[in-house]
């Protein structure tokens, strides 16, 4: 097996604060991998110390077999990098930040000029190419930004959040190239808080708190969650929940979706489910919020 | 080579898009050496003055138009008595105050000799230095002037010349225009600031935007990022160089004395240092507002210590010393040999070697600071 | 009614950004604000406030006419971060309140319930710099409504905050909704907008639907049907040319959008043309997802204009093969 991203105890410290703890894992190359878990749980400090962006201070690591410890300048040139900030120049335009990035990676005239009219096909921003980069909007940034990442064809592509903020169409199109990358044998390993993303990933690691608790397919994963899901529905849902709570029942886990409120318990369905209940199976928010109420509880008991 | 041009074309994009700054860099030279070159004057003329004159005699009169011929004064005040000049002085309407007594013209004449009073406002002291040193003069003239004319009335002549005559030959600047002197070193002072000002933010800016992280993850080379950073702003620096060389030799006619070549040669050297020093100050910085404090505590007491206002001569050795630890000391040496004194390469190596012992020391510096992580 | 606009336009460097934006919102609601991106909701979130001056149209906020308002009545939660990240989370918090001229004893209650609302109690002297992404936009909430606004206004406030705290994020606009906040919220989740009251689609500076996601789900036009499949991802891989309105990948299964059943076949048969293999088809009732789609009248991913990613991919991948 080709092994295109290899973590033995990974950990970065910042002063007293660990924001990577002891990540050990073995992604083997082609196919989608997604990293999820709430805010400051060390998916950007990890992704970032693959790219060679941060040193780590424990544990060993290697990308496309290279050590990220002596080789991140080797490990540059075959990866690809997007980040959650549009870290590309405002002031040129479409085709000029193409340009600009195809000769940070060496590529001679021509060869450059056909690369980039492919990334601009690929990307859909053919027409914008002459835009300032200043005047697009978060979707078409992203994919340029995208667009910037590959041309030097890297075998990995880093992409930290990179749908932040962008619609949910232009999710979609972005979601496509991704795959039309994992199609051509590129391996792409994604950060997003975007949980209906993650479903197309072929590998899910869940972090929280700088460690890996969870490591499996989107389908293992959601089967993993314990109990079972109802969806009961009300016309004010809201008004449901707060009842419930007032009398006692535990709605760690409910939430609420569209004129229904969601709840999970471990076994029977609830006492007070009325007409209407219906068994609903899980999505990986709902494995996502149980894992991370799960370690809250933990944190929060003396 | 390729990632170098690519940088470099990029800032050259992203500095002809910024139009008001660009203006700015070519037109505010211009601006300065303007201002300065006319505004800055230390021969310091048409003093304030007031006289109380009590004397009210014909060598009391002669004596003021002696004072007023030198162009030095500029009697605006006739006071009614000492008060007056006080209050005069205090309140700032005159500079000067010259007092001649009422026995002025009888103690000429029976010879006991006469004190004439010049009080001064010092706290200005470039004006004062220049209003005592006249008022010296004449008064030294005046008094053998007095003397010949006795010797000459008792009888003895041939003593119209002083034993000993010292001539001084002020050869460069014969006429002393400060102009002359100063629009060099002006050109100094701006490229300083501009370079130093430009490049100190140059890294901070990409930083701050974000732009230096995704940098960081291309294959790009430190040597090439601190490379293609500086070479476009050398660039900008011979621009202004010849902003600033147009306008001292239209504007001031500054006399160019040596080969014009040489000073383009040696201000790339200088711009280089500049540049480089920026560059230190943007990796050494974590904000842009960091860059610019920074750049101002450099470039403020580079400047005043370089000798381009205040001769470094009259600066306390420490400060003297301290002095060849900015680059502008040297180059102000070399512009103003090249301009004024048309010295060659040969005079000026030590400046040479200096700026080019410089440039190594900051430049290696800067890369090997640059650290492509984010730590 | 809390907010009223007539007409609204506005323009940027001769672009017409709004094109007539006409909007009211009543006392208690939560009126979501959701569009493609560079539709022109912070435009008009920002035209409404009084920060950019309308070019035509009229705004009346709590009756009143033109910008002026009294700026107590109204909270604003910008897109960006806009706290000072060099003080403390407390520190943040008396800024906004003295900047309201609160008096503390008034303001420091208010500050220790809201933070304990969302988790934030312990972190009350962490420096804004250092907290996560959902922490700052919890804190960010809490700035906006210290002084107890009317109404509060948010510009895609939960962009990059993680599912938990973004749940924990809108309990709170809820709790303070149930207490007398109208909230006008922009995103670009729609599970959020079936947590709103009402909400208007905006797309190309205008308004294309308006109502209650209810209302809104029943606009939709099309038949909507769920293809399920085991290499589904095929779709994504290939330019399809399928006889459908619509068709885009909604989480594990693929949308299309047909006019009537009677699409059905021509479907099953491109399908199967494709090489997908086995696969179901069940009809299925649009979401907000589906909806917004409709309403940004985007093509779905068998649109124009992309390219082949093995033109970018690595030599020895692609030439390797796709599996």
């Amino acid at each position: 097996m080709n092994i295109a991203i290899k973590t033995d105890g990974l950990t970065r410290k910042f002063g007293d604060f660990t924001a990577v703890a002891g990540l050990s894992l073995t992604l083997p190359a082609g196919g989608v991998y997604g990293f999820l878990g709430p805010n400051g749980s060390g998916k950007s400090t990890a992704i970032r110390m693959l790219a060679g962006l941060l040193l780590p201070t424990g544990g060993s690591g290697s990308v496309l077999g290279l050590d990220i410890l002596t080789q991140s300048e080797e490990i540059k040139k075959q990866i690809g990098y997007v980040s959650q900030k549009f870290s590309l120049y405002s002031d040129l335009t479409v085709y000029e930040n193409l340009d600009f990035y195809g000769g940070l990676y060496s590529l001679k005239k021509t060869e450059r000029a056909g690369r980039i009219e492919k990334a601009l096909a690929l990307t859909a921003l053919t027409a914008q190419k002459d835009l300032p980069a200043a005047n697009l909007s978060g979707g078409w940034r992203q994919r340029l930004a995208l667009g910037c990442a590959v041309l030097h064809k890297p075998r990995l592509l880093l992409l930290d959040e990179a749908t932040s903020g962008a619609d949910p169409d232009a999710r979609r199109l972005f979601w496509q190239l991704i795959y039309r990358f994992a199609a051509a044998g590129t391996t792409v390993l994604v950060t997003t808080h975007f949980l209906d993303e993650a479903e197309h990933c072929d590998r899910i690691a869940f972090i929280q708190d700088g460690a890996i608790i969870a490591d499996d397919t989107p389908e293992n994963l959601k089967a993993s969650l314990p109990g079972a899901l109802y969806k009961i529905p009300s016309p004010d849902p809201v008004g449901l929940l707060e009842g419930l709570s007032a009398q006692g029942h535990d709605m760690s886990g409910a939430y609420i979706r569209g004129q229904s409120l969601c709840v999970r318990t471990v076994g029977a369905p609830p006492r007070f489910a009325g007409d209407g209940t219906q068994k609903i199976a899980p999505a990986l928010e709902d494995l996502f919020i149980y894992l991370v109420e799960k370690k809250r509880a933990k944190r929060h008991r003396p | 080579m390729t990632r170098l041009t690519a940088l470099i074309k990029k800032e050259f994009i992203q500095m002809r898009r910024d139009r008001i700054t660009l203006a700015i860099m070519v037109v505010m030279p211009l601006f300065q050496v303007l201002i300065f070159g006319f505004a800055i004057n230390t021969d310091v003329k048409h003093l304030a003055a007031a006289v109380f004159d009590q004397s009210l005699s014909r060598e009391s009169r002669e004596f003021i138009e002696a004072l007023t011929a030198t162009e030095y004064y500029d009697i605006t005040c006739a006071a009614s008595s000492l008060q007056e000049i006080t209050d005069q002085l205090q309140a700032g309407g005159v500079k000067a105050g010259i007092i001649i007594p009422p026995d002025y013209a009888a103690g000429l004449k029976n010879g006991r000799g006469s004190q004439v009073q010049v009080i001064v406002d010092a706290t200005d002291s470039i004006a004062a230095t220049s209003a005592i040193n006249t008022a010296q003069l004449v008064g030294e003239s005046k008094s053998r002037e007095i003397l010949v004319r006795k010797l000459r009335a008792a009888g003895i002549a041939g003593l119209e010349t002083s034993a000993l005559d010292v001539r001084i030959r002020p050869w460069y600047n014969p006429d002393f225009i400060t102009a002359f002197y100063m629009v060099p070193g002006l050109c100094a002072t701006i490229l300083t600031l501009t370079m130093i000002l430009t490049t100190s933010l140059a890294i901070i800016r990409e930083r701050e935007r974000g732009t230096l992280e995704q940098l960081m993850v291309t294959p790009l080379r430190p040597y090439e990022l601190m490379l293609g950073k500086i070479i476009p702003y050398i660039a900008m620096g011979y621009t202004q160089l010849t902003v600033l060389l147009l306008a001292a030799k239209l504007v001031f006619g500054v006399p160019f004395q040596g080969s014009v070549f040489l000073l383009y040669l040696l201000t790339g050297l200088f711009i280089t240092a500049s540049l480089g020093l920026g560059l230190f100050i943007s990796n050494t910085a974590k904000t842009q507002m960091q860059g610019i404090i920074l750049s101002f505590s450099f470039i403020m007491p580079s400047v005043l210590l370089s000798g381009f206002m205040f001769p470094r001569e009259a600066m306390p050795t420490f400060f003297y010393y301290l002095g060849y630890l900015v680059p502008i000391t040297f180059y102000l040496k070399i512009i103003r040999g090249i301009v004024l004194k048309g010295a060659s390469a040969e005079q000026l190596w030590p400046q040479i070697l200096v700026l080019c012992a410089f440039i190594a020391i900051v430049m290696s510096v800067s890369i090997l600071r640059f650290k492509k992580r984010l730590d | 009614m809390i907010l009223e606009t007539l007409d609204l336009k506005k323009y940027f460097a001769g672009k017409q950004i709004l094109k007539g934006i006409s909007l009211a919102i009543k006392r208690g609601e939560i009126f979501g604000i959701v569009g493609p991106d560079g539709a022109g909701k912070t435009t008009f979130i920002r035209s409404v406030l009084g920060l950019y001056r309308p070019d035509g149209g009229s705004v009346s906020l709590f009756g009143g006419a033109g910008s002026e308002y009294p700026k107590s009545r109204v909270g604003y939660v910008p897109q960006q971060f806009s706290l000072n990240a060099d003080m403390t989370v407390w520190e943040n918090i008396a800024l906004f309140s003295r900047l309201y001229g609160l008096p503390e004893a008034l303001w420091a209650a208010r500050a220790e319930k809201l933070l304990d609302m969302v988790w934030l109690g312990d972190f009350k002297n962490r420096l804004a710099d250092s907290l996560s992404g959902g922490m700052k936009q919890k804190l960010a909430l809490i700035c906006g409504v210290i002084h107890e606004p009317e109404a509060l206004f948010l510009d895609e406030p939960t962009t990059g905050v993680d599912p938990v705290s973004r749940r924990e994020f809108w309990q709170m606009l809820y709790r303070l909704n149930r207490a007398g906040l109208t909230v006008a919220i922009a995103t670009p989740y729609m599970d959020e907008v079936e947590l709103c009251t009402r909400a208007a689609f905006f797309n190309q500076g205008q308004i294309r639907l308006v109502g209650a996601p209810a209302e809104l789900l029943a606009l939709y036009p099309y038949k909507l049907f769920a293809v399920r499949a085991d290499n589904l991802r095929l779709i994504l891989r290939r330019t399809l040319d399928l006889p459908v309105r619509a068709a885009y990948l909604q989480g594990t299964r693929l949308h299309v959008a047909l006019d009537g059943e009677s699409g059905l076949p021509a479907l099953e048969e491109a399908l199967a043309a494709a090489g997908l293999g086995a696969f179901a088809i069940t009809p299925v009732r649009p979401t907000l997802d589906d909806l917004f789609s409709f309403a940004a009248g985007l093509p779905g991913p068998a649109g124009p204009g992309i390219g082949r990613a093995a033109d970018l991919a690595p030599a020895a991948a692609s030439s390797g093969g796709a599996p």
